[in-house]
């Protein structure tokens, strides 16, 4: 009996880890299937257009409210930390520094991905469970060029362009907490901030970082539509397990990004 | 939505995104700051001990900034530091220029304070301040403290 519930699970686990290592394969072939056959969306800019709409501008209310009350609780949070040592004229340092090299991608991709990737897997989920992605087929449309391309570049596109929205909103944020609300000292929270941040080692490392999760969270949100089980369950499903693996590979990505690009500081 | 209207949404979308990324490079970051232009010449300086001064810091004259360090460098036939400086090229000083490194604050950030001399020539391109004072370390100055305080007990023993 012993013997034979061993087997089962020993059986269990090499079916599960053959599924994940096939489904990761899918995956990459997936992702290099949606890049190579991208040449249709870019020569039809329209396309990318209209989902830089859904993705981006859509997106634009949250991310803007966002980083704006994140930078004015950062003020706040910091200037009762620095006031402790004498030294809130660094706050500007403390709101730019945080907001352009972590917070500003991290969040702003989170967002992101909760706001424009889920709907990106439901509505393809959707379109798959509907047929109308084999309809295309049908029509002879490939429904990677003509659905999933445009949607991947999209997010691709609008992800820095979002992360330094939600960086300057962050700033303006801290900005109103700090100077116009608490009292610092206008020049020196400039001045300050222009001293320690760098642009190639500071906003351009942001911007690859942000560029990074748009690739990721994309490319997770895609692949999970496209993968979705046709029912009603496995598109929810698939939503969700959207969120939660692009979340998690933003965090994980962070980390490693931050320790190539921050080694030496 | 009709075509127009998105095509509107989508550029503004657009041109928000490279402003911010602009404000974020310009308004933030260092890029539009002094020193960092072709419109700026070279100063060397070296001194004994540069204590906590890194690359990037401000060089100050009277409180206002003209420039920034270069570059930091060990001058291994005067077994000192050599220090890179570039400076606006609207700010000139005279050539018995007094160049020290002094911190902002308690615990602030080291910067090259620069103290113009009376001399009617000029500082050019390239030119060595030879007027220089090190950084204060700390250690160095309790040491000091505490050498003058023994020998004070010394002497009020005799």
């Amino acid at each position: 009996m012993l013997n034979r519930s061993a087997f089962l699970n020993i059986r269990g686990l090499g079916h599960h880890t053959v599924d994940g290592v096939w489904r990761l394969g899918y995956a990459l072939r997936f992702f290099g299937i949606t890049v190579a056959s991208s040449a249709t969306a870019f020569r039809r800019f329209r396309l990318i257009v209209r989902e830089l709409y859904f993705t981006g501008v859509l997106s634009l209310i949250i991310i803007l409210v966002s980083g704006l009350f994140v930078g004015m609780v950062l003020g706040l949070q910091g200037y009762h930390t620095l006031q402790t040592y004498g030294s809130e004229s660094a706050l500007g340092v403390l709101v730019a520094l945080s907001l352009v090299r972590e917070l500003g991608p991290v969040v702003a991709a989170l967002l992101f991905a909760s706001r424009a990737g889920s709907a990106m897997t439901a509505e393809i989920g959707l379109m798959k469970a509907t047929e109308q992605l084999a309809a295309m087929e049908m029509m002879a449309v490939d429904p990677i060029a003509r659905v999933i391309a445009p949607r991947f570049w999209a997010g691709v596109i609008s992800m820095p362009l979002l992360a330094a929205l939600f960086s300057a909103m962050g700033i303006f944020g801290g900005y109103l907490v700090g100077v116009v609300l608490i009292g610092v000292d206008e020049g020196s929270f400039w001045s300050q901030m222009q001293a320690a941040v760098d642009v190639r080692q500071d906003v351009l490392n942001g911007v690859i970082k942000s560029f990074v999760f748009g690739v990721a969270v994309t490319w997770i949100a895609l692949f999970e539509g496209y993968d979705a089980p046709p029912t009603a369950e496995g598109v929810s499903g698939a939503t969700t397990r959207t969120v939660v693996t692009s979340s998690l590979a933003i965090l994980g990505l962070d980390f490693l990004l931050t320790s190539f690009m921050f080694r030496g500081i | 939505m009709e075509r127009s209207k998105l095509d509107l949404w989508v550029g503004l979308f657009v041109c928000a995104g490279i402003a911010a990324l602009l404000i974020l490079a310009l308004k933030v970051g260092n890029m539009g700051s002094v020193g960092i232009g072709s419109d700026s010449y070279k100063l060397y300086a070296n001194f004994d001990n540069v204590g906590g001064l890194k690359p990037r810091a401000p060089v100050k004259s009277a409180g206002v900034v003209v420039g920034r360090v270069a570059r930091i460098a060990f001058d291994n036939e005067r077994f000192n530091a050599r220090v890179e400086m570039s400076i606006d090229n609207d700010f000139k000083f005279p050539k018995d220029t007094n160049a020290s490194i002094l911190t902002s604050g308690l615990l602030g950030e080291q910067y090259i304070g620069l103290d113009a001399g009376g001399d009617t020539a000029n500082l050019a391109n390239g030119d060595t301040i030879k007027l220089t004072q090190s950084a204060v370390v700390l250690e160095k100055l309790i040491g000091q403290f505490l050498y003058s305080k023994a020998a004070e007990g010394d002497n009020s023993k005799k």
